[in-house]
């Protein structure tokens, strides 16, 4: 038991940190990598809690994917932080009272939290007790029967995503060069490579 | 928990294998196989209109997240229909407009896919995935056109507010699944019916949020704002596609989804769709006065297409959703036939898309300028053309339950919507004529002419037709 507190004041603390450097670093591409930071201490406060489904997929999309596109998108900007910093202070009191009222609505909501008993007698799907199943093991268990429909119908939805994106965005441009790989295995040297006499003190 | 039953969408799975069998088709032929791709999508289409209609089993499927009963088939039938028709339509357009894309025909086949799922939708989660997979392949087409600024304006407008639209649906979505434990329909009614009079407030905002969701996905009144210029940004094809199809998949949802899980509160959605038709009508018939732009004539009239239509849902009896379904068929006839007579009017190179352009068209060319005349006073409702009898089958429905306002409401919109239309006609015969127009495709000239047959002789064919909705309606009730 000490044992688990222990991880988790760990995980808090560092992500609590983490995501003060995200907002606090100065250059950028810190800021992602403390996100990334954040993400894996929130997952191993998930793993704390017994959802070691949403800690590996918070690792898997967030970490895996939305994270290292942000990273992208940074490093491919060329905005200028430093600049956009410059008044960084002046929204310091407006910033500092969204995060208040959030923070007392966060407290509101978990304070009067309490588990309807009677929403479990009425769910079609009842839980299973985690004792007898990982949540892993009850989502699998249901996904690919009871909701088969489903994952395949949002399987298709990813599908159109895909055509949309490469429908309005690829172009095939007429001046790219292209690597061909045929083309540079039957170079020889009689093709590649021209002889000449230079004569000395003269250049080509 | 009941098995899967996979042979009941067996369409379904045609369409789905079939669209990724032509994609590989496409990827694999390139630019070249544009046409036998088009080519190969009708016949899918074709194939899965078949299915639907020689399928004659009805059912659950899928732990009662699918169903199919007549009301399913009538309606995937017609929506097939509709889609493989815009394909035809689209065929020499966009070889002129040069964008010409394989992929256009199976984002429709795909986007057919989504609007059959979306009829046979029993469930909230499978009613929102069809949706989304509907919804995500018309946007796509709406900026097809990429190079051209109008088109990806209408795509991303059309996007940005449907993302805000699915976003209320599932809104009321999930207040809906939080307050009766229910995603399937069935569950939904019995949560009702065990609640008795007695409805949480969670519920009925839930409903309305739902109400909102689906009414932007038909363009009805307050939720319309994208239409017009969806409508008149993207290339007239696909806008023909837009009106037809979709709007009957959307119409079909929101019937299954307002009468299948809450007739036992019928009060309290009745009077928000009585609210939604009336502010439909009007707008409709006032909106389309002033407007130049056929395209977006026919935004508007759509707009008034689709609250006629609601009346029959707000009356929430079968006789209503009867006159609903042959509202919804009459409306895709004569929508397509309306189109492929606007992508008839070309000059030269350039599509004629100003009202004045259509100067003196009975002149020019006489039997184009009859068919949309026929075709402009069946929207308007004037007997013995079609468009009458599908406003005829609403209003007495709404009179049938007492929905007095709603009806004369609607009567007095479509007098005033008739305006509008015959101007249209008057300018086409009475105005001094312009320049002719280009000869008419012999596609278009097939749609147009099977189109203004059926709005001329429905008389005929009313009878099967009635029956057929009839049928359809009698799955509710």
């Amino acid at each position: 038991m000490i044992l688990s507190s222990l991880f988790f004041y760990l995980f808090s603390a560092v992500a609590i940190g983490a995501a003060v450097m995200v907002v606090g670093s100065r250059n950028p591409v810190h800021s992602v990598l403390f996100l990334i930071l954040a993400f894996f201490n929130a997952a191993g406060l998930f793993v704390l809690l017994g959802a070691e489904f949403l800690a590996m997929i918070l690792v898997v999309v967030y970490v895996g994917a939305v994270a290292v596109l942000f990273l992208f998108v940074v490093m491919m900007l060329d905005v200028d932080f430093t600049e956009l910093r410059e008044g960084f202070l002046d929204y310091l009191p407006i910033g500092g009272m969204i995060g208040v009222i959030l923070l007392v609505e966060l407290l509101a909501v978990l304070a009067g939290w309490v588990f309807a008993p009677e929403v479990a007698a009425t769910l079609p799907e009842p839980t299973p007790a985690i004792e007898t199943t990982s949540n892993t093991a009850a989502i699998g268990a249901v996904l690919y029967t009871r909701y088969i429909y489903f994952f395949q119908v949002a399987g298709l939805i990813l599908l159109v995503a895909m055509i949309g994106a490469i429908v309005l965005t690829l172009r095939h441009k007429a001046n790219v060069k292209r690597q061909s790989i045929a083309d540079q295995v039957a170079r020889t040297p009689a093709t590649a490579i021209e002889v000449r006499d230079v004569e000395s003190g003269q250049g080509i | 928990m009941e098995g899967l039953a996979i042979t009941l969408a067996l369409p379904e799975i045609t369409l789905a294998v079939g669209a990724m069998v032509l994609l590989m088709v496409g990827v694999f032929g390139g630019e070249r196989s544009v046409s036998l791709v088009t080519s190969l999508s009708v016949l899918l289409l074709a194939i899965a209109a078949l299915m639907v209609v020689f399928a004659q089993t009805n059912g659950l499927a899928f732990n009662d997240a699918f169903v199919v009963d007549p009301f399913a088939r009538l309606l995937k039938f017609v929506t097939i229909v509709g889609s493989a028709v815009a394909i035809v339509m689209a065929g020499g357009f966009a070889r002129r407009m040069g964008f010409e894309r394989f992929e256009f025909p199976i984002l429709i086949v795909i986007a057919t896919l989504g609007m059959m799922m979306m009829i046979s939708a029993n469930d909230l989660i499978a009613l929102y995935l069809g949706l989304e997979l509907q919804s995500l392949s018309l946007y796509v087409i709406a900026a097809i056109n990429r190079d051209s600024l109008r088109s990806t304006e209408a795509g991303l407008k059309y996007f940005v507010l449907g993302a805000l639209s699915s976003g209320m649906l599932l809104y009321g979505a999930s207040l809906i699944y939080g307050f009766s434990g229910h995603t399937s329909f069935a569950g939904i009614a019995g949560a009702l019916e065990a609640a008795g009079g007695d409805v949480p407030l969670g519920l009925t905002f839930g409903l309305v949020f739902l109400i909102a969701g689906l009414a932007f996905k038909v363009s009805a009144v307050p939720f319309h704002m994208w239409t017009p210029d969806v409508y008149e940004g993207a290339p007239t094809p696909v806008t023909a596609f837009f009106a037809a199809a979709p709007k009957v998949a959307a119409m079909a949802l929101f019937v299954r989804a307002i009468i299948e899980p809450f007739s036992a509160v019928t009060p309290d959605w009745q009077q928000v769709l009585v609210f939604i038709s009336i502010l439909s009508m009007v707008l409709g018939a006032f909106a389309a006065i002033g407007q130049r732009n056929i395209k977006r004539l026919m935004a508007y009239s759509s707009i008034g297409h689709m609250g006629f239509a609601l009346v029959g849902l707000a009356a929430g009896t079968e006789a209503g959703v009867q006159g609903v379904v042959v509202y919804l068929i009459i409306y895709m006839a004569t929508n397509l036939g309306a189109f492929a007579c606007i992508l008839a009017m070309r000059r030269g190179d350039g599509m004629v898309e100003d009202i004045n352009e259509l100067s003196g068209l009975a002149r020019t060319n006489p039997v184009l300028a009859f068919v949309l005349a026929m075709l402009l006073f069946s929207l308007a409702g004037i007997p013995p053309l079609a468009g009458f009898f599908g406003k005829f089958y609403v209003f007495l429905a709404a009179i049938e339950v007492g929905l007095y306002g709603l009806a004369v409401i609607g009567v007095l919109a479509s007098v005033v919507g008739a305006y509008y239309y015959l101007r249209i006609v008057k300018i086409m015969y009475f105005d001094k004529p312009s320049e002719a127009m280009s000869r008419v495709p012999a596609e278009l000239g097939v749609v147009v002419g099977v189109s203004g047959a059926f709005v001329v002789l429905f008389v005929i064919i009313a009878g099967p037709i009635n029956s057929a909705a009839d049928l359809a309606a009698r799955s509710f009730f």
